[in-house]
Order: structure tokens, then C-alpha cells, then sequence
């Protein structure tokens, strides 16, 4: 792999040269956060902060999307036929992201791209971008990626990676062919001086050394699924959750969805909307049952499923990548550390909760 | 405030071991700086996980909606408001309670401090009415009514209205508070401005309904936008439905909304809804007299007839 150098300039002249080719969308700071958005030529995007407020699934599969429209004017030869509305075929050029979430996309891909079904939204949108990283040197203390199969300097999903130089400007890493298309559009060709590959290692390794919190998913795997199910804490877990979609809204890796048909006047839309298992409405069936119909039920499916389900059924880790937005954004403090904890440990008397 | 909390523990220990409720409702400490985690204690041996400081800005009455155990609740003001707006609706009896009265100095506004350092916030101590935050490896001081919660720098109610026994002495209320001067500015701009500044502060919405979740007043078995036969708001980011669900909400919490500041604090991207629930107590108090919460014995203004009512319209 050849790294390049990139003073600040020539960053933003490259970036600024993709323009025409491609969509380019970074993050851009909105009051007191950050948010991924297009830019416009000229607009650099703003690297100062530790991670977007909404997680970069939003790029690729957005909190609304239209999938398909229809007439309902009788008089109109296409009345009442379904036409799908595919995603804007533009090739996007995506900046920024934090290695968590672009590991996220890797994870979230085994529910989109199956042998069975495939998810053209989903693949399409995620086929046409090229996303370059952002190497994290500043963690949160809530980040909890290098036990959640991620790292701040981890590479999955992404195709290509920035590392800040301490010296100023950045070294940037083709990944994949794409990486590798998107280096000679921007036009960056000075390669970095010789031993920069071992000083890149160093600092992964030291920041990796800052992520102060961990979690333990050894045993998971082990854990019978209905004792765990039947675990004593839930109530105790569940009892101050209020139910929001803050937690799965702001996670990169949940993906479930709802389908809707919007009609205005004799026009509509059939739309996909971003759910969430946390709302009651998610499992009320046309009957009028619900079987999750208690909050418990709720908070417990979410956690069975990243922690139990999904361990179980893809052999690969927990569908959590660490990023610790639902630790630091549940307005009531639900922590998923410590409920990892909790399920892990649960029939031993294994070490104490670090959390 | 901190020091309530051998005072809480002591309390507790006595109703649950006299068997005088099944459970005591609080806050535990949180697994992150500046906030704590709405906490239920049914045994006596628990009660040392109960604490109080300034991170308790979650309203406690959410979680007494239709419970049916004997419950000994903290409550600050306007936890206390709420209480009474519930048992007014009887969304819980008022025999079925213990209050536990907590006089508040206020919740501290994690947001506005989390905005003030560069570097992450790693602990925030309290001692008396300044704050020790450590950010970055170094530690500062701030004074902490300096950095309240918008909706506890102009209360006027941080003694509980109702209570079974305290957990200290009154504090002194907050007096000549200006306690509408954020809504008089939006009452002042033209439509077409108050429009943009609504549109504005509504854009970053992303419906995760944090705000109405955590709301006491909303406890609906099925809220209007969750409704499906018939569907009556959309469910997508369209700006129309973002703006229904949040102007229709307000008025759902109108002569009912204490302004205790619990679904601001729960929102994840920091927007204000407070400004529309603000306007209708305002106007609550202008036109009807009304503070919500402070009478068990007196039914919300919208929901009554008063021979004494100002409009003439009603006679
Ligand atoms: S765990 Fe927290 S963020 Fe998730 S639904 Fe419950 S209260 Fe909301
Ligand atoms: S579960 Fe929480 S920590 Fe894990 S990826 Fe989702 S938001 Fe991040
Ligand atoms: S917004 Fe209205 S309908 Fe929805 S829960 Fe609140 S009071 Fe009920
Ligand atoms: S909490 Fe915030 S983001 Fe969520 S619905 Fe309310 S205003 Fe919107």
C-alpha cells in the first residue's frame, strides 16, 4: 500500500477537483454538532470533531426514502401502477467518516446483501459511494471499539483512509480500486516519505491505547439463549427506559425499517422509514395483538438482538461497533456496556462490571 | 444537593422496612458524567444506590403513569406539579404516594457545559454551588447557576407543592424572574419570521420522540402520530409532519406543562421544543391565571368551566 501526503491545501484542492465527478459530502458543523452533508465546491469539510451526531447509515440508507410512486387519476393511463424510483446514480465521494461506522456498513450488510435477498436501495446506494475514513487520535471515553470487532484506526468498510500528520496536513491510504479512482481524480500523487507506514502503526497503536472502555462478549456465545431471555435483570434494565428511538436512530448498525404509502391529492409515494423495535407500534400486528407489547419486552429485543441474535446467527461478533452514541445519548442512561456485561457474565461469577 | 442523598437513603430504608410503600423511586448514579439513571428500590438493602445532585433534570412522575404499587416518589417542584396534574387526571392516585419532597437549586445543563470544553468532559464534581469539571486531564470551576438548565434559571416553583415529608428545608423561591422573555422575542417577529425560526429549529429533527417520551403529560396508550386507522400525520422527515407532531404535542400539554425541561433535555440533536409548550403556559397564565400543578383540587383551564372566565364568549 502507498500512502500519500497531503498538506491542508492540497486536501481541499483535490476534494475541490472531484466536484463534476462526484458528489462530495463531509461533515459540516450545525450548531453544536457535527452532521455529514454535501458540500460545495469551495467548502472543505470541517474535521473538527470526535463523530458526527447522526451516524454515516444515513448516507446510504436514509431516514426516508421514496421507492416508488403511483397516480391514482383514473383518467391517466398509468393510474394505479407502481413505479420504482431508484437512488440518484451519481457516484458520491464521501468524507470523514470514523472507522466505526464504516465498519458498521460491513455489519449491516449482511442484512441488506444476502444470497436470498437483495436490498437494491441499500447495495446501489452503498455501491456508488467511495468513502475515505477518518483515523480517530481522540476517542471518547465512551467509545468502545476495539472490543466491539471496530478501532480508530480500523479500515472495514472504507475505501480509503486519512490519518492526520502531526506536522499538519494528512496521509491518506487507498484501500480499494475505488479509493484508488477517487486518489487520481483528486489528483494526489506526492508520496509520503519512507517509514511513515511504521510511524501510522504507532499511532494506531497509541490510539488505540486511549480507548479507556471495553466489554467482554467471550461468553455470549455460550449463553443459552432462553436463560438469557428469562434473565432477572431485565426489569431492573428496562425500567427507566422511555421508549424513544434515540438509541437505534443514532446507532450505524440498526437497520430495521417500516413501509408507508404516502398519498397527496390523486399523487403518492410508497416510502421506507427508518423504525425502531423500541416503539410499541413496531410489532402491533393488524389483529391488534402486540408481542411486545410491554416496554420490557422492547429494551430486551434490542439488546437479545445485537447481543444474543446476531452473535449467534452471523458467528461474527456483536451487531454493535462501539461507536457509544446510544451510551451518550439515551436521555435516560440505558448503558449497552454495561447490559453487554450483564449478559456476558450472567451464570458465572466472572469478573465485575468495568462500567 | 448532594448532601440530600444520605438523607434520601434514610428515608427510603425506613418506608420500605416499615412496609410503608413497595418501592422507592429516585435516581441512581450514571455511568457517564452529568447524568444519572431513573432508578426503582424495592428492597431495604438497596437503598444505597439512591443519590441526588444536580444530574436528577428527568422527570420522576413519567414513570408513575398508571402504576398500581405503593410508591415513595422524589420529587423537586415540578416533578411535584406533575404529580398533582396526574393525580388531577388520575393517572395515579394520590393515597398510592409517598412524596418525598426534594427543594431544588436547579439541574445542571449538560449540553451547554459538554459545548464549553474542547476536550471531552471526564467528570464533573459538585461542591456547593460550583461545579468541578475535569476536561482534557485539567479541572475548572464553574458556578453552577451559571450553567442551569434554561427552564430552572427562570423557575419560580423548586419547593414541591405537595409532599409527605421533606428531604431538607424549603430553598428560597426564584423572585423577579423574567420568565417569558425567550417567548416575547419569537411573539414579536413578523409570520413569516416566526415561521422561518420554527422551520429552523425544528430542522434537525429526526422524530425519535424523546421529547414527548419523556414527558409525563404524554402518556396516551397511542399518541396522534402513532394513530393508523386512520393514519392522521405522516411518517416520514417531511417538514409538514415534523412541524404537526411538534405544534400538535405543544397543545396537547397546554395549562398541563410545568416547563420542568425533561423532553428538551432528552433531545438528542438539542432542539428547543420548549419555546411552543412555553407560549401556551404563558398564555395559560395571561388569560386563565393558570400555573399548572399547583392545586389537586383544581381542574387545567381547558378542560373546565368557570362562571368567572374573562371571555365573553363562553357566556
Ligand atoms: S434505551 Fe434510552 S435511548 Fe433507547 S429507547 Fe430506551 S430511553 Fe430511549
Ligand atoms: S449499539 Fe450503541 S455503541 Fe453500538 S454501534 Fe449502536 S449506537 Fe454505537
Ligand atoms: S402528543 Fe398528544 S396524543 Fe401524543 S402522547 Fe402527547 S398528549 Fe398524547
Ligand atoms: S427529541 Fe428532539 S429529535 Fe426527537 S422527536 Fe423530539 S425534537 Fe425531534
Amino acid at each position: 500500500m502507498t500512502t500519500f501526503q497531503l498538506d491542508s491545501d492540497r486536501l481541499t484542492e483535490g476534494i475541490d477537483r472531484l466536484h463534476g465527478q462526484y458528489r462530495v459530502i463531509g461533515p459540516v458543523a450545525e450548531g453544536r454538532f457535527h452532521n455529514f452533508r454535501p458540500l460545495q465546491p469551495g467548502q472543505k469539510p470541517d474535521f473538527d470533531f470526535r463523530n458526527t451526531r447522526m451516524s454515516a447509515k444515513q448516507l446510504v440508507y436514509p431516514q426516508s426514502q421514496v421507492m416508488a410512486e403511483y397516480h391514482l387519476d383514473e383518467t391517466r393511463e398509468d393510474s394505479h401502477i407502481l413505479k420504482e424510483v431508484l437512488p440518484d446514480e451519481t457516484p458520491r465521494a464521501v468524507f470523514g467518516i470514523r472507522p466505526c461506522d464504516a465498519d458498521a456498513f460491513g455489519l449491516v450488510r449482511r442484512n441488506f446483501d444476502t444470497e436470498e435477498y437483495k436490498d437494491p436501495y441499500w447495495i446501489q446506494a452503498y455501491e456508488r459511494a467511495t468513502l475515505v475514513g477518518l483515523a480517530c487520535e481522540d476517542p471518547c471515553r465512551s467509545c468502545f471499539c476495539t472490543s466491539a470487532g471496530s478501532g480508530p484506526y480500523s479500515t472495514g468498510g472504507l475505501d480509503a483512509l486519512l490519518v492526520e500528520d502531526p506536522d499538519g496536513g494528512y496521509w491518506f491510504q487507498s484501500l480499494t480500486e475505488k479509493g484508488e479512482r477517487l486518489r487520481e481524480a483528486a489528483g494526489w500523487k506526492e508520496e509520503a516519505g519512507s517509514g511513515v507506514e511504521d510511524t501510522i502503526a504507532e499511532r494506531k497503536k497509541a490510539a488505540e491505547s486511549r480507548i479507556v472502555s471495553q466489554v467482554h462478549t467471550d461468553q455470549l456465545r455460550n449463553q443459552a439463549t432462553l436463560d438469557l431471555y428469562e434473565a432477572p435483570f431485565w426489569e431492573d434494565v428496562a425500567f427507566s427506559c422511555i421508549n424513544c428511538g434515540t438509541c437505534t436512530y443514532l446507532c450505524p448498525t440498526c437497520w430495521c425499517f417500516d413501509i408507508q404509502d404516502e398519498t397527496h391529492g390523486k399523487k403518492g409515494c410508497r416510502m421506507r422509514n427508518w423504525d425502531s423495535c423500541m416503539y410499541p407500534l413496531f410489532t402491533l400486528h393488524g389483529s391488534g395483538h402486540n408481542p411486545r407489547g410491554e416496554k420490557i419486552q422492547r429494551v430486551r429485543q434490542r439488546f437479545m438482538h445485537k447481543l444474543k441474535y446476531y452473535v449467534d446467527k452471523y458467528d461474527n461478533g456483536i451487531q454493535c461497533v462501539g461507536c457509544g452514541r446510544c451510551v451518550q445519548y439515551c436521555p435516560v442512561n440505558i448503558d449497552i456496556r454495561r447490559v453487554c456485561e450483564l449478559m456476558n457474565q450472567r451464570g458465572s461469577t466472572g469478573a465485575a462490571c468495568e462500567v | 444537593m448532594v448532601e440530600y442523598t444520605e438523607k434520601i437513603r434514610e428515608i427510603a430504608k425506613r418506608l420500605l422496612q416499615e412496609c410503608k410503600v413497595d418501592a422507592v423511586l429516585g435516581f441512581r448514579s450514571g455511568t457517564i458524567p452529568m447524568m444519572n439513571e431513573p432508578c426503582f428500590v424495592r428492597e431495604p438493602e438497596e437503598v444505597d444506590r439512591l443519590i441526588w445532585d444536580s444530574n436528577c433534570g428527568i422527570n420522576l412522575c413519567n414513570y408513575l403513569t398508571d402504576r398500581k404499587e405503593r410508591i415513595g416518589v422524589l420529587a423537586k417542584g415540578c416533578d411535584s406539579r406533575n404529580i398533582v396534574t396526574h393525580i388531577v387526571e388520575n393517572k395515579v392516585d394520590r393515597d398510592q404516594l409517598y412524596v418525598i419532597g426534594v427543594p431544588c437549586q436547579g439541574m445542571i445543563d449538560k449540553k451547554r457545559i459538554t459545548a464549553m470544553f474542547e476536550d471531552e468532559v471526564e467528570a464533573v464534581e459538585e461542591k456547593g454551588d460550583t461545579l468541578q469539571i475535569t476536561a482534557g486531564g485539567k479541572t475548572s470551576e464553574l458556578k453552577k447557576e451559571e450553567v442551569l438548565q434554561q427552564n430552572c434559571s427562570v423557575c419560580i416553583h423548586r419547593n414541591p407543592v405537595i409532599h409527605d415529608e421533606m428531604v431538607a428545608d424549603p430553598v428560597p423561591e426564584q423572585e423577579d424572574v423574567d420568565r417569558y422573555a425567550d417567548v416575547r422575542e419569537i411573539e414579536a417577529m413578523s409570520t413569516e419570521d416566526r415561521w422561518a425560526f420554527f422551520d429552523k429549529l425544528l430542522e434537525p429533527c429526526i422524530r425519535c420522540y424523546a421529547c414527548r417520551n419523556a414527558c409525563p403529560l404524554c402518556y396516551c396508550p397511542t399518541c396522534f402520530v402513532d394513530e393508523s386507522r386512520p393514519q392522521w400525520v405522516g411518517k416520514s422527515q417531511d417538514s409538514d409532519d415534523v412541524r404537526t407532531f411538534h405544534f400538535l404535542r405543544a397543545y396537547h400539554c397546554a395549562g398541563r406543562c410545568t416547563d420542568c425541561g425533561a423532553c428538551e433535555r432528552a433531545c438528542p440533536v438539542g432542539i428547543n421544543m420548549r419555546v411552543f409548550t412555553k407560549k401556551l403556559e404563558k398564555d395559560c397564565k395571561e388569560l386563565f391565571d393558570w400555573e399548572a400543578g399547583m392545586d389537586p383540587k383544581s381542574r387545567p383551564p381547558l378542560d373546565v368551566y368557570r362562571p368567572e372566565d374573562p371571555d365573553d364568549f363562553i357566556r
